[in-house]
């Protein structure tokens, strides 16, 4: 049986935008943070899990020579917007194969104004048609053959959703996205803290229809890191790091399985929907013992899907979820109380970790104003298009 | 001079109509260069002709796209009669999502995509209501 494997420390910086930093300035203000939260020291970390996808290669051993060169392997992760869980489960895997009794997950990101991120704008072409890539294509295909804009494409995995079970109309998806831009004002490391009415949220500019602007995740600058450990080690440690480390009961990563059609619109289901009820398997814990989750509304028309994906409704019931108010912070099942991404911000590889810290943070009850009272259990989820998905489930130290 | 397809599999010729390439093992269809087969592994295609009418299976009206990129434009995907789904612009309908229509019914058709300095013109497709 391998080992268990906790949360000993963890640390998220404020989200939002931050000219006088630089990757590495947020980088190591995240694992500097974890470390003092763990009560540990880099020379306790055995294994490294680093992730950055816009910035330099080899981000973490630029790190390491800010925060500590111990020569310990690093391992350089990449996973689009899972990245930061993918970084801390590699360092997860390596606690679990028995190489570390301690390892250490970053993930970082600059990216305020960085804008809408498409796939697109091939080099202009030279002055005769030239065929080009796998589609033999003479000229880029964003925009003539469908869309690759990431709202485009998650705008049409929600419409799907909603013309297949029915009552997912704008107002809808607008709402949801109300609901996060509410819980954001009380998360002062939330990159937006501003309560949006539904109206203001429908006028915005629109993007990719049903996703108007605060209905997109917003991009911003920001990091967070998180120190793991076997529960042997842990055990070994104070009452008080013992107290307030969280037990990681689930910890899975899932790539897209084929489907019909996924090449044509990426399938951001199938796999959500696998990685979830493994993690549900690998916790002994159901979808009921839930007190709060964190999951990937890297767009309105996303959350709704992975009400369903994750499990926290019945099948084809994510609008009446919605609707109940069940995911509302004083709802039966809070959803993204941190704001979530259209209002925390989305620095991509510090989501993925960052998720993670909004869950241990209340599981430790040390959310403050935004405390999910008595909270035990949660979920965090990621998904990266291409893709990759990551679930963690987290419960309270019983120790 | 004749005009060229915007992607390989845009026949013109005698079309217009789109080809996929189709696993003889599984069936499964795509529409890029193939290595293998994403479902069964399998290493052998066949090109096979795609249905020319279908329905709308979702849509987005894109807004806000890569500079060069036309806005507002009804982007989408389309079941073929045939199954094999499609990625496709809408064209011939208003950016609208009160004249767009979850599974309406649509055809192919071709579209301009601009002319080279030698004068060769480019082609590319959409899907279209039909009525």
């Amino acid at each position: 049986m391998a080992e268990n494997v906790w949360i000993l420390g963890i640390h998220m910086t404020k989200f939002g935008k931050h000219k006088d930093k630089d990757l590495l300035d947020l980088g190591a203000e995240a694992a500097i943070g974890a470390l003092q939260d763990a009560g540990v020291s880099i020379a306790d970390i055995g294994v490294i899990g680093a992730g950055n996808l816009m910035g330099a290669p080899g981000f973490g051993q630029l790190l390491q020579k800010q925060i500590g060169q111990t020569g310990v392997p690093v391992f350089n992760v990449a996973n689009a917007c899972a990245t930061g869980a993918t970084a801390l489960r590699v360092a997860i895997m390596a606690i679990k194969a028995g190489e570390a009794d301690t390892g250490l997950a970053v993930g970082v990101e600059k990216l305020a104004g960085a804008g809408l991120l498409t796939g697109n704008a091939r080099a202009t072409e030279g002055g005769h048609w030239v065929r080009d890539g796998r589609y033999g294509a003479v000229a880029a295909l964003d925009g003539r053959v469908g869309t690759e804009t990431m709202p485009g494409v998650f705008a049409q995995i929600g419409m799907e959703y909603g013309h297949k079970y029915g009552g997912a109309d704008f107002e809808l998806f607008a709402s949801i996205s109300e609901k996060n831009h509410a819980h954001s004002t009380l998360n002062p490391k939330a990159a937006y803290t501003k309560r949006l009415t539904l109206e203001e949220i429908m006028n915005d500019v629109m993007i990719a229809y049903p996703n108007t602007r605060p209905m997109c995740s917003a991009n911003c600058d920001g990091a967070a890191a998180a120190v793991v450990i076997s529960e042997t080690k842990l055990r070994t440690l104070s009452r008080e790091q013992q107290h307030r480390a969280v037990k990681v009961s689930a910890s899975v990563l899932t790539s897209d399985p084929f489907q019909e059609a996924c090449q044509v619109l990426p399938d951001v289901n199938t796999l959500t929907r696998q990685a979830a009820a493994m993690a549900y398997e690998q916790a002994g814990i159901g979808p009921e013992d839930l007190d709060l989750v964190e999951l990937h509304d890297c767009f309105a028309t996303a959350e709704l899907v992975h009400y369903d994906n994750l499990q926290l409704c019945e099948p084809g019931g994510a609008v009446d979820f919605f609707k109940s108010g069940a995911p509302w912070r004083d709802g039966r099942l809070p959803v993204n109380v941190s704001g979530g991404l259209q209002s925390k911000g989305h620095p991509i590889s510090a989501t993925g970790i960052a998720n993670i810290w909004e869950i241990a943070t209340h599981l430790r009850g040390e959310a403050g104003d935004r405390q999910i009272p008595g909270a035990k259990v949660g979920l965090a989820h990621v998904i990266g298009l291409g893709s990759a998905c990551g679930v963690h489930v987290l419960e309270k130290s019983g120790l | 001079m004749d005009p060229i397809p915007l992607v390989d599999y845009l026949v013109l010729d005698d079309g217009p109509y789109l080809v996929a390439n189709e696993c003889t093992r599984c069936q499964a269809r795509y529409f890029d260069r193939r290595s293998g087969c994403a479902k069964c592994g399998g290493q052998e295609f066949r090109t096979v002709r795609i249905a020319d009418t279908g329905t709308l299976r979702t849509f987005t009206i894109v807004h806000f796209a890569a500079e060069g990129v036309e806005v507002p434009f009804v982007a989408g995907i389309v079941d073929c009669d045939d199954g094999t789904s499609v990625r496709s612009n809408i064209v011939n309908v208003s950016p609208d999502p009160h004249d767009v229509r979850m599974g309406m019914k649509v055809r192919l058709t071709t579209v301009p995509v601009g002319v080279d300095e030698s004068g060769v013109q480019a082609v590319g497709f959409g899907f279209e209501p039909a009525q």
